[in-house]
């Protein structure tokens, strides 16, 4: 909202923060949702509960050689984690935490985020060719279709909503759709498109891609442990690894609030504004909601087996795009009639 | 007929009625129905097909042929369904000679094991391959010969298999000092 | 996807899948030659574990080579012991309890379902599902508590001897294993709907694979790699030994030849050995379990003597050579991984490298009892 520097410098190092505190400890959450699933404590020795275990892991790492293989192009090496940190980073600039949380107010801040998810799929084709490893090559290609494959339906789906919305800026779209449950985008009724069937087979298709898009399982092709050792960060140990990591977690944090603002209302209040704490629209709905699909995204990893190429490729082109199309054609017609 | 009356007929090709040979001392071809032991022990047993006790030895028939017979034996047991199992070579370091038991099995209910065995000259072991009847003799005549260093003629890759690439030993023999 | 594909030999690549693989199970190489993520050769390089078993039997005496067949494939030990105590007790003739034959068969199966769990558990693993493994493992924990209170070791089981047992079993040990033949029936039906009826698991194991009975009589492939290629053959019902008349159970057997055929024969291979836990539990017989006569030293009469038994994996076979001194002169172990794995140079040319390790998975191989 501000424009000076100051306040622009105070934000991003606030979201910097943010970021950080969520990808040490969504770590945590992720490992001790394993253990829940699979029938064991996980993280209990460091601090009660584990909860020190973040910042143990962290010092591990940092404390770890730094081991760069012979013949690497270093340059291109070292770039790759920073290029999978950086834009995960940036993306949170625009996000809106409430009315008046927001480091920057963008107008164009659907496009800016999928602008910088492209560059982050770029630090996988430039992990796995810097690395000489063939491991790591073969699977950045398949990182690198992965995520061309479900850019596109991430997309479509999202134009659909910004049609219905009437606006790019992310704080417009939560505005579209504040004062109850039933105003969400994800219902089939809607103020300006009448009836439209499709909405929640969007919110779907934005799940699935959300977690394609970040490389988890069952589309983790990318880090598939059993068959590539460890993917495209096989050769990347101590810092360089540590980056990969929070990355991955950050980019799981932007798509869970992408997810949470297009369509469950942002930080709305389910209940509609009764004008008092804890029931008015606050960032807490906000938390929440993002943390809830956190939490799907952590039960999906350890439920489902891995796909294969084929299968994730098949189920990109040949389901959701055509869904996705035939979504916007509708919502198009939808918009004219209404 | 039993699958036994059957594959010891078709293997009977190899013994015709005339005396079969392997060394000078020409010798009446025997078909016993209890097993040779007590002849074995003094005279080197001659070619033919003994019937054996299964409850006592394990196996049905056992046959012993010449090296050049093996690959139309194997094509024999081949078509009456059986199956390789294993192939083992034993060191007679005192008769100077080396036998490969050549081990096969059936899948279906008439039990049937058939034991063939080859005799070698110790200092010269060459046997025809079986890989062009079995695949799977490939990695049992790789193994053979790493552990005993016979030779086996027309074997597409015959390099040691469980031993070092490069070894040139044959720990198997009786001989063999580490 | 399922057209088939030109592979070119001159833009392939040397995929070393080496011996230090998070996927091999052990310490196997294979060689693959790749066009892309196609598999256009492969050659298995077997050895890294290799301690040179059959040697060791030519300078111990029987007895003191018992403890060996529980290395060989550690996950299966008591078929294993049971081959080896099979063929000396048929070489001098030592007659077994009745008692000691049934809890032999007991120990035996108790011992295959556990090694189908870990097969369950590390094959859904490789194919990205991690869960699966720690529920696995929580069932054999029972199994392994059942058999050490018995045995005294937990994998590599020397329990057998000649004639007979090493130790009676108690009734704790009847009790918990009643006990967990209930639990493991419940357990068996949440593996059914959890994990073998995920559409994501059935998509990558149905049709892919392919094992033709042709194949597996040309390298001489047994377990459940032939019954799941329609091959009826199980050692304990087609020659059989001990006392394995005596129970009632069937063998599954599956026609389809692919890796999800070979899934569906272990799982149910767990349900009838738990038929024949049962069955030897109710059929118990009191006595003793070691024969009042047994020679003090074991000198099998000259000549060989073969005995085969079911294990885990396949056919397992024993040929003793015996020239009637306290050693053995020659003793051949043919382990069924070795015969199995064979398969996988020829079958896996062709094939995505993630179908190819799955194809591995679904092998079940044990690669300590393949080099022995």
């Amino acid at each position: 909202m501000s424009l000076t520097l100051l306040n622009v410098i105070i934000a991003v190092f606030i979201a910097i923060c943010f970021v950080g505190a969520n990808a040490a400890y969504l770590v945590w959450c992720e490992r001790k949702g394993a253990g829940l699933y699979q029938r064991r404590p996980g993280p209990m020795e460091n601090g009660p509960w584990g909860l020190l275990q973040p910042p143990v892991d962290g010092v591990k790492l940092m404390t770890k050689q730094l081991l760069i293989p012979g013949g690497v192009d270093k340059a291109i090496f070292m770039v790759a984690p920073v290029l999978a940190m950086f834009p995960a980073l940036i993306s949170f600039v625009t996000i809106p935490f409430s009315t008046n949380i927001v480091a920057h107010q963008i107008d164009v801040g659907v496009l800016m985020i999928f602008a910088f998810a492209a560059l982050g799929g770029m630090s996988l084709l430039v992990a796995g060719w810097g690395s000489r490893n063939k491991y790591a090559m073969m699977s950045s290609v398949r990182a690198v279709s992965q995520t061309v494959a479900y850019e596109i339906p991430l997309l479509i789906t999202t134009i659909t909503v910004v049609m219905i919305s009437g606006s790019l800026n992310l704080t417009d779209i939560v505005e579209f759709q504040l004062g109850g449950f039933w105003n969400w985008n994800i219902w089939p009724l809607q103020k300006s498109v009448g009836f439209n069937l499709l909405m929640p087979i969007s919110f779907l298709i934005i799940f699935v891609c959300s977690v394609a898009e970040t490389n988890r399982a069952p589309f983790d092709l990318g880090e598939a442990e059993s068959e590539l050792v460890a993917g495209f960060h096989t050769e990347y140990s101590s810092m360089g690894f540590g980056l990969f990591f929070m990355g991955e977690y950050a980019n799981i944090v932007i798509g869970a609030c992408l997810t949470t603002i297009l369509f469950l209302g942002g930080w709305s209040c389910p209940f509609g504004d009764w004008g008092f704490f804890p029931f008015n629209h606050h960032v807490g709905w906000f938390l929440l909601k993002i943390y809830l699909i956190i939490f799907v995204f952590i039960w999906i990893r350890w439920t489902f087996p891995r796909t294969t190429i084929y299968g994730l490729l098949n189920l990109s082109w040949k389901y959701l795009i055509p869904i996705s199309l035939f979504n916007l054609l509708l919502t198009a017609g939808l918009l004219k009639v209404f | 007929m039993s699958i036994q009356e059957t594959t010891r007929q078709a293997l009977s090709e190899f013994f015709p009625e005339k005396p079969v040979t392997i060394d000078p001392v020409p010798e009446p071809e025997s078909e016993e129905a209890e097993d040779g032991k007590k002849k074995q022990k003094d005279t080197p047993r001659e070619n033919g097909i003994i019937v054996q006790d299964y409850s006592m030895k394990g196996f049905h028939l056992d046959a012993q042929i010449n090296p050049d017979q093996l690959v139309r034996a194997a094509e024999i047991l081949f078509k009456l369904g059986y199956y390789i199992e294993s192939i083992t070579g034993v060191d007679w370091i005192k008769e100077g000679q080396l036998e490969a038991v050549y081990d096969f099995s059936r899948y279906d209910f008439d039990l049937c094991r058939v034991a063939v065995r080859v005799r070698i000259p110790r200092d010269n072991p060459i046997l025809p391959t079986l890989t062009g009847v079995y695949t799977g003799a490939n990695w049992h005549e790789r193994e053979t010969h790493e552990f005993f260093g016979i030779q086996f003629d027309g074997h597409p890759h015959l390099i040691p298999l469980l031993l070092p690439e490069d070894a040139d030993f044959h720990p198997l023999l009786k001989d063999f000092k580490a | 996807m399922n057209q088939p594909i030109e592979l070119q030999k001159d833009e392939t690549f040397v995929l070393n899948v080496g011996p230090q693989h998070p996927a091999t199970h052990g310490v196997l190489r294979v060689k693959m030659t790749m066009d892309g993520e196609y598999i256009y050769d492969a050659e298995t390089v077997l050895g890294y574990i290799h301690r040179m078993h059959e040697k060791m039997a030519e300078n111990r005496t029987y007895p003191q080579y018992m403890p060996n067949m529980g290395r060989l494939d550690y996950l299966s030990a008591m078929a294993f012991n049971h081959g080896y105590a099979l063929v000396v007790e048929r070489a001098c003739a030592i007659e077994v309890p009745e008692r000691a034959e049934y809890i032999r068969v007991l120990t035996v199966e108790l011992n295959r379902i556990s090694s189908h769990l870990v097969w369950l558990g590390a094959f859904v693993m490789d194919l990205g599902g991690f869960t699966p493994l720690m529920y696995c493992f929580d069932d054999r924990e029972q199994i392994l508590d059942l058999l050490e209170s018995v045995t005294g070791s937990r994998l590599t089981y020397c329990y057998f001897r000649f004639g007979g047992l090493y130790n009676d079993i108690d009734d704790d040990f009847i009790t918990g294993t009643r006990a967990f033949i209930t639990r493991m029936r419940k357990e068996l039906k949440m593996y059914a709907k959890l994990v073998t009826g995920n559409i994501i698991l059935q998509k990558r194991l149905i049709g892919h694979g392919p094992i033709d009975k042709d194949m597996c009589q040309r390298y001489g492939a047994t377990g459940p790699v032939a019954r799941g290629s329609g091959i009826n053959y199980d050692v304990r019902k087609n020659e059989p030994y001990s006392v394995y008349p005596e129970f009632d159970f069937d063998i599954p057997v599956y026609d389809e030849c692919d890796s999800f055929a070979r899934y569906m024969v272990r799982m149910d291979e767990m349900e009838q050995s738990l038929r024949i836990i049962e069955q030897a539990l109710d059929k118990l017989p009191d006595g003793p379990v070691n024969p009042k006569k047994k020679p003090k030293i074991i000198k099998p009469p000259a000549g060989d003597y073969y005995a085969a038994v079911e294990t885990a994996r396949g056919n397992f076979g024993i040929r003793m050579v015996s020239d009637g001194t306290k050693n053995a002169y020659r003793l051949k172990l043919r382990s069924p991984t070795y015969s199995n794995m064979h398969l996988f140079d020829e079958a896996c040319r062709g094939m995505l490298i993630s179908d190819a390790l799955a194809f591995m998975g679904s092998l079940d191989l044990v690669i300590p009892e393949m080099d022995r």
